[in-house]
């Protein structure tokens, strides 16, 4: 299965849809009392994964754009740094070849490393550095509430995604599975 | 689900309706770009002004927005308390002097340099918040992918666009769907189970929604490539409308705010107009 542009136009839309559809209207009650978790960060990195880079950031970009349009005005520094979790993490996963149904320890830990470091830089870097930019907001404020948000992001990214990839992968055929009888 | 929540185009035949996707998309750019840059108090009012104005124009009624106006408030109010408990003295730092109108404890002093940034940073969001609204209820969606096209993005992100919001109905469904049947089968995620294994419900849920939209990318995918999408570098779209006098009209007003606020910018010698010294 390789992916040809035209897939990969189609995979940003319905990987938009998918995030809007999870970001927008399931959320997840959290440990910490009145604070919840979502699962979109899950299916950006799943799909960053699959479809490379360029379909990451579309998605996760396009996506939220979405997210905060029809909830309040836009909130661009954390679009843009969502936007470049799928572009990064896209980019650290290049090596995951999922669809060849490996996915393996070695797997895991490349997935899981890559998609930490994403959440890092996207949450503890881009989001406050553009807050500061764009909204003049207070350095601590922004660089305590991108952490918080990374580090929630990452967990949930982690257990979910990985999960779900292992799922994923199961359906796929490996290669060289077929032998002699 | 909660679907009343839910923006989506309403077509009430405003001479805003009237007006290109393309010129709403620019307009609503340049706009909250001068929005988002400037501190100017008073120019901030009068966009402010502008912007209720237009919204009142859009025939869009407070009712349509009752909701997302109630959550954009949670949102507002969470994010200034936040500002206000990590920096309280964050005002005084901007402006650079210190008039305490009242003190709370020790760190918690009350100073109006502190509530004349709440109050910037409040008019900013709600001259953006009516835009917002009014791009979105007021321009048809399939309009919207041939306007990202002609302001020069390539169409293929305008379409994956139109591919999204075509796709999100279908989506909302399958999860709904799946979600009921997985409740069914005992799986919970809303609170009564542990937090890890609300996350493994979620993945039960979460996982023939991914794979049904996997192969629904296929199926699109391969209807779109034996149609030849993608075969030319450029595309016609069938509710592309020429642009009117109104069209012209609506971008240099925007052209003219963002020149105002570029003007007062410079006046200003910064983003941040200080009325305290």
């Amino acid at each position: 299965m390789k992916n040809t542009p035209v897939k990969t136009v189609v995979a940003i839309g319905i990987g938009a849809a998918l995030f809007f559809v999870l970001g927008r209207f399931v959320s997840i009650p959290s440990p910490v009392p009145n604070t919840s978790v979502t699962l979109q960060y899950a299916v950006a990195a799943i799909f960053a994964a699959l479809f490379g880079p360029l379909a990451g950031f579309a998605t996760a970009f396009i996506g939220h754009s979405l997210i905060d349009f029809t909830l309040y005005g836009p909130w661009w520094s954390w679009i843009i740094a969502s936007g470049v979790f799928g572009l990064l993490s896209g980019l650290l996963m290049k090596k995951l070849d999922v669809e060849s149904g490996e996915f393996g320890k070695k797997q895991i830990l490349t997935f899981n490393v890559a998609q930490i470091i994403s959440h890092l830089v996207c949450w503890g870097l881009v989001a406050p550095v553009l807050d500061i930019a764009i909204y003049s907001e207070p350095v601590e404020k922004v660089f305590a509430q991108g952490l918080m948000g990374g580090i929630s992001n990452a967990v949930t990214t982690g257990i979910v995604g990985t999960l779900l990839l292992l799922a994923y992968s199961k359906t796929r055929t490996k290669k060289g599975s077929l032998s002699k009888g | 689900m909660a679907n009343s929540s839910m923006l989506t185009y309403l077509p009430r035949g405003s001479f805003i309706h009237k007006l290109t996707g393309t010129t709403k998309l620019c307009f609503f750019v340049m706009v909250s770009v001068a929005a988002m840059v400037t501190f100017d108090t008073r120019l901030l009012a009068v966009l402010l002004v502008g912007t209720l104005v237009l919204f009142k124009c859009s025939r869009l009624h407070f009712r349509d927005v009752k909701w997302v106006l109630w959550l954009a408030f949670i949102f507002l109010v969470l994010n200034h308390l936040f500002i206000y408990l990590f920096s309280p003295e964050y005002g005084v730092e901007l402006y650079g002097s210190r008039t305490v109108l009242f003190t709370l404890t020790q760190r918690y002093t009350v100073t109006s340099e502190q509530l004349f940034y709440h109050l910037n940073m409040l008019l900013k969001v709600c001259t953006v918040i009516p835009l917002a609204l009014i791009f979105i209820l007021c321009t048809d969606p399939s309009e919207f992918a041939a306007s990202l096209a002609s302001v020069g993005i390539s169409y293929r992100i305008g379409y994956s666009v139109s591919l999204a919001l075509r796709y999100i109905p279908d989506i909302q469904r399958d999860y709904h769907d799946i979600n009921q049947a997985q409740q069914a089968r005992g799986v919970d995620i809303s609170g009564k189970d542990k937090f890890f294994d609300r996350l493994r419900g979620s993945v039960n849920i979460l996982m023939p929604l991914i794979l049904s939209s996997l192969s629904r990318i296929d199926t699109i995918s391969n209807a779109m490539e034996l149609r030849g999408f993608g075969k030319n570098p450029k595309r016609t779209w069938y509710v592309q409308r020429p642009f009117k006098k109104a069209d012209w009209a609506a971008l240099c007003a925007a052209v003219l705010v963002l020149l105002v606020t570029l003007a007062v910018t410079v006046h200003n010698g910064g983003r941040f107009w200080n009325p305290f010294v």
